[in-house]
């Protein structure tokens, strides 16, 4: 009975993978290019970054090896009028370096910072994607606001400004998609390009399916990650009426922690089948094993442990790993009195007694939260940890918290060697997504 | 004055708990009229703008606000407090 229900499975899937104009797995023609699960691997051959920390990957890892913060007063029209006046901005920022006057006319500030680090990507990767490998790559991106900055600016202007007349460019500004179609045809990429928008878990729900086209042959390279610029005063103003937002610092597991504290920029990186990067000699970052979703299906905004746990448990699963083997996660941590607990409880249930031998640090406490471009910039802090065996530390970390009672890598950067390491994201709306990655 | 600012805020409150505002008493928690830290969030609001007064509450640390939120009896005085040095 179970056998012909999974014969009927197996041929459901298979007629679903050729609806789709997926080619199915193939089977193992060399050891080591594919898993054990017959899929295709997929390695990290491209970084690239622009937030609080620094304008590239180099910058930014060196801000989480020394601890420092990213977080200041903030500075834009009618801060005053706001109640929270700190975020993590990206610092000595002025477009006209990175782009021209016309550029500049047409993208909003989540597209460029997603622009300035995907050049990073590719250039570091070395790809060029002319003829065949343009139409087999494609870019998959998370951001929960898109073009905040220009509906604040231009809902001003005919609300405020009383104007009748806005700039020709205001839709496809701010349009969410804005910088997934900027980035296929700056790098023009004719596979499959779209916008993920799952609040804070947005990044790490790009990145989950840019890994999974990878993986089942779908594309070859997949450019990924996300971008938010939500730090102007409408985005601010909206975040205040949920009184979540700390005022003074963004203290992650802490018992004093009262909050979190917005942060903008971007980050980006270039997937591509293991076999495809070690046919050209390229340079591994990491490789990416796994990758899981889950809905909490509960509350808007209060997380469920089971939930997150659920995420956890089957990224280790679609891994193939041993939770033992899982020595470092970088925490959803936005340091509100919610979060923190909840993930440290499904933490706690997803690996029993190794959850105190693992480290979990929020690097939110150094780059400040950027919801739906998060999970991106987060991740560098596994590369870091898996490439260079240095720990990004959760820093203003004061005094302990009995229901956070894990190795939060407490203030300072620690040298480490790990093997597999796990990004959580945790969205408002009970969306959960969490990857895996390991060293190659 | 005072009746009418409790008066007030009772209907606030009953409305978010879907009560009938009689049955918002003094010694009642926000817990025990079934009101949820984002319904809590939503009461807040609504009674700054019955007001016009701006409420000091961080949602991650209720305990530590000048706002005391244990029944609703500490809510109205805190309330009278704000109103009262509005005029003022």
């Amino acid at each position: 009975m179970s056998g012909k229900k999974s014969e009927k499975a197996a041929r459901a899937s298979k007629e679903a993978r050729i609806d789709a104009g997926v080619a199915a797995p193939k089977v193992a023609t060399s050891a080591g290019e594919l898993r054990r699960d017959g899929l295709r691997r997929v390695v990290i051959t491209g970084a690239g970054t622009i937030n609080a920390l620094g304008h590239d990957v180099k910058t930014t890892m060196e801000a989480y090896r020394e601890g420092r913060c990213g977080i200041t007063q903030l500075e834009f029209r009618d801060v005053e009028r706001l109640s929270i006046q700190i975020g993590a901005q990206v610092h000595n920022w002025s477009p006209e370096t990175y782009f021209n006057r016309q550029q500049i006319l047409l993208y909003d500030k989540f597209t460029q910072f997603t622009l300035l680090a995907a050049k990073q990507a590719v250039e570091q990767s070395g790809l060029h994607f002319e003829g065949a490998l343009g139409l087999r790559s494609g870019v998959i991106l998370g951001t929960a606001g898109g073009g905040l900055n220009t509906w604040d600016e231009n809902y001003r202007a005919v609300y405020e400004e009383g104007k009748n007349r806005v700039h020709p460019f205001v839709v496809p500004k701010l349009m969410n998609n804005a910088a997934a179609s900027h980035v296929s045809m700056e790098f023009g990429l004719r596979g499959p390009a779209f916008t993920v928008a799952t609040a804070c878990a947005s990044s790490n729900h790009a990145m989950g399916l840019a890994f999974q086209m990878v993986r089942s042959g779908a594309a070859e390279v997949m450019l990924s990650g996300g971008s938010e610029a939500m730090l102007c005063f409408g985005g601010v103003k909206a975040w205040e009426g949920l009184r979540v937002m700390s005022k003074d610092a963004c203290r992650p597991f802490s018992a004093n922690r009262n909050g979190m504290v917005q942060g903008e920029g971007a980050g980006v990186f270039v997937f591509e089948s293991y076999e495809h990067a070690k046919a050209r000699g390229a340079e591994i970052l990491a490789e990416v094993v796994g990758f899981a979703m889950s809905s909490d299906a509960q509350d808007i905004v209060m997380p469920s442990a089971q939930g997150a746990e659920r995420a956890i448990s089957g990224a280790i699963a679609d891994a193939g790993l041993n939770p033992e083997q899982v020595g470092y996660i970088n925490a959803h941590g936005t340091g509100t009195a919610a979060n923190d607990k909840t993930e440290c409880a499904a933490v706690a249930r997803a690996f029993g007694h190794h959850a105190d031998r693992l480290m979990i640090s929020s690097t939110k406490s150094m780059h400040g939260h950027l919801i739906g471009g998060t999970g991106a910039v987060e991740l560098l802090a596994c590369i870091m940890a898996l490439r260079d065996g240095v720990i990004a530390p959760t820093i203003n970390y004061q005094e302990p918290d009995p229901e956070c009672a894990l190795d939060v890598v407490p203030n300072e950067a620690r040298e480490a060697t790990v093997d597999a390491v796990l990004s959580n994201a945790f969205a408002f709306g009970g969306l959960n997504a969490v990857i895996a990655l390991r060293r190659v | 004055m005072t009746d009418d600012i409790k008066s007030r805020i009772r209907a606030i409150i009953a409305e978010q708990a879907m009560l009938e505002p009689d049955q918002v008493t003094d010694d009642a928690t926000p817990e025990e009229l079934g009101i949820d830290s984002l319904g809590l969030v939503e009461s807040i609001f609504a009674i700054e703008e019955e007001f016009d007064i701006s409420i000091p509450f961080n949602a991650n640390e209720p305990e530590k606000s000048e706002f005391d939120i244990s029944n609703m009896g500490t809510i109205i005085a805190a309330v009278e407090r704000l109103v009262a040095q509005k005029a003022a």
